[in-house]
């Protein structure tokens, strides 16, 4: 068949045969990117979101992806490429974030969530500057903002894999460290482990995440994919390689049945990816009500650090 | 001189003026409290449900502001219960969030394809309820927003006392008898309709902005609480007059970076400002460290 009748079999609607829809999608080169970039940013997203939903950090996550709506504008603005612009707003924001000093006075939480909601709504601010600069289409503002995975090209899933890749090796380093630093921060430290810098680390990863998801979901959904497979996954369970995987998994499907769904239907992605994760989260809490109702088991409780130490156990 | 008043000539001027003015005073006495309490990431939240309720109702095909607020005032009562039961979790409030803006990403599609047949003014909707039009408010909507700013202004002088002392000492202020589960929804309501009213003014995605900055900046030129309230409020004001008046003399400037951009940069003067005051404060001290040592060592014993 040709790509026009693949297009007239698809606006036909599904022939609720599994098999005959997925190959019928999968005959179309941009249904195949969609999958592959839908893919990448559901690994990713859902890595980085599991460390950010253990570390609290949702309201950060959140700014980071919404940051590079102003990076993405800016650079259609100057005439770069997007996918540039992304990863420059995010990581721009990131090391705000990063280097806001802390208050003396005690009250940290509070001055730093009112700078992080400066820093997103002052990124928003520009991004409509630079749309109004370049005269841009509302088309392509809801674009960035929303997403259009039907858009991605050959060079963006090379991109996509390649920044992945490299997020995902420096998380595999991390890890440990930042698991350790978050779990207890405080016998981290003692340990010796570099708190400070593990925790900017990681927000540097967490907003190349960020800007590469916001070029699949639109950088208002990003969150979607970086909070609810997480959430879902740390409600079932507290370990940590199992919650990992299990985030994934979520991801994945969410993600991909997203896409499968919005192929046939008139209605945006971001919707679907967004619903599909909410009703994922919803089940997890359910499951986890109802095993609490059973009775308190113990496979929830946070891992406990190693506190004994040598000294202590020769002691 | 004669600039102001050939700002203030134009009907259109005086009621983006006259709104935002009101606008800026609400958002920076609800803002600061908002910071008090470290419930900026729920601001965050409401500034997308807002955008989710204000393209409901358009879809829907009634009046934009019936959806806004309806919209606004259910997710913080939304949020005052999820509050309650979980504590402060932030997961909760952002997979809740997540998908209220997933179904605004929909509520946008079906309105731009409903009135694409009319000129396609679906789009432009959109973006006006996301980044704001306060230029295009007309007189009645102005007259509105007026009303509306001074009731949730004057609601937020009267319970500010006890809303203070909740916010910076629940426990306390419980033992104490303050009503602090009341005055918890009350403000959460109060945040809603400020939240409603602010779009209109500065767009959904940017009221946080209006909401932490002045706060932020009030905060850290001074810790005590009722100078700082209306310390925000002044500085909301004075970012909102800066920044119309900079979109309007420079027409490529949309107003909503205009007043952001002015915020954000005094907040970023606040905080060069302390560091600078800071460095000198702590300059002094070791000095009188220094001179209080040397005075010691002449009198300690064991000293040669």
């Amino acid at each position: 068949m040709t790509p026009t009748h693949l297009v007239a079999a698809a606006l036909a609607g599904p022939h609720l045969n599994p098999v005959d829809d997925v190959r019928q999608m999968l005959a179309l080169h941009f249904m195949v990117n969609a999958f592959r970039a839908g893919a990448v940013a559901a690994v990713l997203g859902a890595v980085l979101g599991w460390f950010m939903v253990l570390r609290r950090q949702s309201f950060v996550g959140h700014t980071l992806a919404v940051v590079s709506f102003p990076g993405a504008a800016a650079a259609i603005w100057l005439g770069v490429s997007a996918t540039a612009g992304y990863f420059a707003g995010s990581i721009a924001a990131a090391f705000v974030i990063a280097f806001v000093p802390r208050t003396p006075t005690g009250r940290a939480g509070s001055q730093e969530s009112a700078v992080i909601g400066t820093v997103q709504a002052f990124a928003l601010a520009s991004g409509a500057l630079f749309v109004s600069l370049y005269g841009g289409f509302l088309d392509s503002v809801t674009g960035l903002l929303f997403g259009s995975f039907l858009g991605v090209s050959d060079g963006q899933v090379v991109a996509l894999v390649a920044v992945a890749g490299v997020a995902l090796v420096v998380m595999a380093v991390l890890a440990r460290p930042l698991f350790f630093a978050t779990v207890d921060r405080d016998v981290a430290v003692a340990r010796g482990i570099p708190e400070r810098a593990v925790s900017v680390a990681f927000l540097l990863v967490l907003g190349c995440a960020a800007a590469e998801v916001s070029q699949v979901t639109g950088t208002l959904l990003v969150f979607a994919l970086l909070v609810m497979p997480a959430a879902a996954a740390q409600q079932l369970t507290a370990r940590p390689v199992l919650g990992l995987c299990l985030s994934v998994g979520l991801g994945l499907a969410v993600v991909w049945s997203s896409l499968g769904v919005a192929f046939y239907s008139t209605w945006p992605v971001g919707f679907f990816v967004s619903t599909f994760g909410f009703a994922v989260y919803l089940v997890a809490a359910g499951i986890r009500l109802v095993g609490d109702r059973r009775g308190p088991s113990t496979r929830r409780a946070p891992a406990p650090p190693p506190t004994t130490t040598p000294g202590l156990a020769t002691a | 001189m004669s600039a102001t008043f050939f700002v203030l000539a134009h009907p259109f001027l005086t009621s983006a003026y006259g709104a935002g003015t009101a606008i800026a005073v609400v958002s920076g006495l609800v803002g600061y409290v908002v910071v008090l309490r470290g419930q900026v990431f729920a601001g965050d939240a409401l500034s997308h449900v807002a955008f989710t309720g204000a393209l409901a109702a358009l879809a829907f095909g009634v009046d934009l502001r019936l959806g806004l607020y309806g919209g606004c005032i259910a997710f913080a009562l939304l949020l005052g219960l999820l509050g309650r039961r979980t504590g402060a979790d932030d997961t909760v409030i952002g997979s809740v969030f997540a998908w209220v803006l997933g179904l605004g990403a929909l509520f946008l599609s079906l309105f731009t394809a409903s009135s694409s047949g009319v000129g396609g003014s679906g789009g432009t909707t959109g973006v006006n309820v996301l980044f704001g039009s306060i230029l295009g408010l007309s007189r009645g909507q102005a007259w509105a927003d007026v009303v509306v700013s001074l009731l949730v202004a004057a609601a937020v002088v009267a319970m500010a006392r006890p809303l203070v002392f909740a916010s910076l000492d629940p426990a306390v202020a419980a033992s104490r008898g303050v009503p602090v589960r009341a005055l918890s929804y009350g403000f959460f309501v109060l945040l809603g309709v400020t939240a409603g009213v602010a779009t209109q003014a500065v767009g959904a995605l940017l009221l946080l902005g209006l909401l932490a900055a002045p706060a932020g900046a009030a905060q850290r030129v001074t810790a005590r609480p009722f100078v700082a309230l209306w310390l925000s409020a002044g500085i909301a004001v004075g970012s909102m007059w800066a920044g119309l008046t900079v979109a309007y003399l420079v027409p490529t400037v949309p107003p909503s970076f205009g007043i952001l951009g002015v915020a954000t940069a005094v907040y970023l003067g606040t905080f060069i400002w302390t560091g600078i005051s800071r460095r000198k404060r702590s300059e002094d001290r070791a000095m009188a460290l220094v001179t209080t040592a040397r005075a010691t060592r002449i009198g300690a014993p064991g000293v040669p």
